[in-house]
C-alpha cells in the first residue's frame, strides 16, 4: 500500500536519504527511530512532498510517481493521500479548532459546508475536544493543539498519517493524552508512520520498528526483536543510550 | 490680542465643508490604488521575481527617499514636458499619481514584512493537506498578514489624508486650497485655518475609531 523504491534525498553534496526501499501494509503501525540528523524527518517530508526527493519512486494507494517526473497534479494528489502531524502542531492561527479540521474538506475536497462541519464535529468528538470547537489555537494547551493537529490529519481520510515527533514539543503533562489518541487510532488500524523517541509507545503499539542511521535503514523488525535482540552494533549503541533516558 | 471672530468661523464651516468631499476622494482613490500597487510590489519582493524585484527595489527607494512635494511637482510640471501629448496634466490627476506612488512605496514594505512574518510551519501545514499556493495565500497567509499590517496601513491612510493638503500647491481647490482662498479674502487667517485644522482632526479621529474597531475584531483569534 506504501512502497518506496530507491528513494534518495540530497541537500547539495550531503546525502540525507540513500536509496531507501520500504514497503508498508495497509493498517500497519511503523515506528521510526534513530539518532538526530539521520534523515527521519526528511523521509516523512519526502513522502508528503514537503521536500522534493532527489530520485526514486513512491507508491501510496493506487498512485505511483517517479519523483523526478511528478507533475504539479501528482504532487497535490500525493499530498492528499498522506497526512502530516507536525512537532510544533502548526495549526492555522486564524482558524478555530473546528475550522482547522474542516479546512481540508472545504478547500481541498470541496465538500459542501454543512457536510464538512458535520464531519469535523464527529472528529472533534473522537479526539475528545467537542467543547473546544470554537476555541482558537492561542487559547488551547499544547496537548489540545496537538490533538487538533491529529484531528486535521484524520479529516484528510488519508492512506497514511505521518507523525514527526508529535510529543517532543509538549510539556510532560500533555504527552499521555496525545499518545493515548495515537493508540486509539492505531487500534482502529489507521496506517501510521511515527518518528518518536517514546520507546514505550514503540513497544506497545508498533507492528514494526525501523532503525535509521546515516540515511540507511540499518535494521527493522517487531519491537520485541529490535529492543531485546538488536543485531547491528549501531542499533545496540543507539538503544543503550536512549533506553537509559527513556526505559521501555 | 484681538478676540476670535467666532461668527466668521461658524459661517465658514458650511463653506469649507463643500470641499471636504474632494479631499476625501483624493485620499480614498489614492489609498485604493496605493494598496493595489503595494500588494503587487510585496508579492514581487516576497517571491523575488527576477528583474521586477530589482526594479521594485529602486522604485521603492526613490519614492521613500524624496519629498512628496518634489514628487508632486515632478508629475505636474515634469510629465507634460516629457510627453508632449500631455500638454497639461490636471492637478487632481497629478496629486492622485503622487500620493499613490509615494504611499505604495511605504505600504509595500509593511505588507511584505507582514507576509514574511506568517509562521512558516503553517504554510507547510497548508501544503501538507494538499492546498495550492493560491489557496494557501488566500486562506492562511493573507488573513494573518492583514491583521499584522492593518495598524500601519491605517496610519498611512491617515498620513495620506493630511498629505492631500499639498494638492493646493498644484492649484487644486480642496479643503486646504479653499481655506487659503477664504482667508486671503477676509484676512482672518487664524480663524480660517483653525476651522480647517479642526475638520482634518475630526476626520482623523473618526478613522482612528474605525481602526480600533477593526483591530479588536481581527485580534479575536489571538487572545487567550
Ligand atoms: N533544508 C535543508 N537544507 C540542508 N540540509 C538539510 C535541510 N533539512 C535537513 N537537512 C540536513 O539533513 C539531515 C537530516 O535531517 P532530518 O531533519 O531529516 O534529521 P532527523 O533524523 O529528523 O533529526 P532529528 O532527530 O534531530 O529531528 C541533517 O544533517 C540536516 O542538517
Ligand atoms: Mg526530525
Amino acid at each position: 500500500m506504501i512502497k518506496l523504491s530507491s528513494l534518495s534525498k540530497h541537500f547539495g553534496e550531503t546525502v540525507v536519504l540513500d536509496e531507501i526501499d520500504l514497503a508498508i501494509e495497509e493498517g500497519e503501525i511503523v515506528v521510526i527511530i534513530g539518532p538526530s540528523g539521520t534523515g527521519k524527518s526528511t523521509l516523512l517530508r519526502c513522502i508528503n512532498f514537503l521536500e522534493q526527493p532527489t530520485a526514486g519512486t513512491m507508491t501510496v494507494g493506487d498512485l505511483t510517481v517517479d519523483v523526478n517526473r511528478a507533475s504539479r497534479a501528482d504532487i497535490l494528489s500525493m499530498r492528499r493521500r498522506t497526512a502530516f502531524v507536525f512537532q510544533n502542531y502548526a495549526l492555522f492561527a486564524n482558524k478555530t479548532a473546528l475550522q482547522n479540521i474542516a479546512e481540508r474538506l472545504l478547500v481541498v475536497d470541496k465538500w459542501p459546508k454543512e457536510k464538512a462541519y458535520q464531519r469535523a464535529r464527529e472528529i472533534l468528538d473522537q479526539i475528545g475536544l467537542a467543547d473546544k470547537a470554537d476555541a482558537y489555537p492561542a487559547s488551547m494547551s499544547g496537548g489540545q493543539q496537538q490533538r487538533v493537529g491529529i484531528g486535521r490529519a484524520m479529516a484528510a481520510g488519508a492512506d497514511v498519517i505521518l507523525f514527526d515527533e508529535p510529543t517532543s514539543s509538549l510539556d510532560p503533562e500533555w504527552v499521555e493524552e496525545v499518545l493515548g489518541l495515537m493508540k486509539q487510532l492505531a487500534s482502529e488500524r489507521q496506517t501510521m508512520m511515527v518518528v518518536t523517541h517514546e520507546m514505550s509507545f514503540a513497544r506497545d503499539v508498533a507492528d514494526r520498528v525501523i532503525f535509521i542511521d546515516g540515511g540507511h535503514i540499518v535494521e527493522q523488525g517487531p519491537p520485541g526483536d529490535i529492543f531485546h535482540n538488536p543485531k547491528d552494533p549501531r542499533t545496540k549503541a543507539f538503544l543503550k543510550k536512549i533506553l537509559a533516558t527513556s526505559p521501555v | 490680542m484681538d478676540v476670535l471672530n467666532v461668527e466668521y468661523m461658524l459661517g465658514l464651516v458650511p463653506v469649507l465643508l463643500r470641499y471636504l468631499p474632494l479631499t476625501l476622494q483624493l485620499a480614498g482613490i489614492g489609498m485604493v490604488l496605493a494598496l493595489i500597487l503595494a500588494c503587487l510590489f510585496a508579492v514581487v519582493r516576497v517571491l523575488r521575481i527576477p528583474v521586477l524585484n530589482q526594479l521594485t527595489i529602486v522604485f521603492i527607494s526613490f519614492f521613500r527617499g524624496t519629498p512628496l512635494l518634489v514628487q508632486l511637482f515632478l508629475f505636474y510640471y515634469g510629465l507634460p514636458q516629457l510627453f508632449s501629448a500631455l500638454t497639461v496634466i490636471d492637478g487632481i490627476t497629478a496629486t492622485i499619481m503622487g500620493l499613490t506612488m509615494h504611499f505604495s512605496a511605504y505600504m509595500a514594505e509593511s505588507i511584505r514584512a507582514a507576509i514574511v512574518g506568517v509562521d512558516r510551519s503553517q504554510t507547510e501545514a497548508a501544503l501538507s493537506i494538499g492546498m495550492t499556493n493560491g489557496q494557501l495565500m488566500r486562506r492562511v497567509v493573507l488573513p494573518q498578514a492583514t491583521r499584522v499590517a492593518l495598524p500601519t496601513l491605517m496610519n498611512y491612510f491617515i498620513d495620506m489624508i493630511k498629505a492631500t493638503s499639498l494638492a493646493f500647491t498644484l492649484g487644486v481647490t480642496e479643503l486646504m486650497g479653499a481655506t487659503q482662498k477664504e482667508a486671503a479674502g477676509s484676512f482672518l487667517y487664524f480663524e480660517a485655518f483653525i476651522v480647517a485644522a479642526i475638520m482634518y482632526w475630526i476626520v482623523v479621529e473618526l478613522l482612528s475609531k474605525l481602526q480600533n474597531y477593526l483591530e479588536t475584531r481581527l485580534n479575536k483569534a489571538y487572545n487567550r
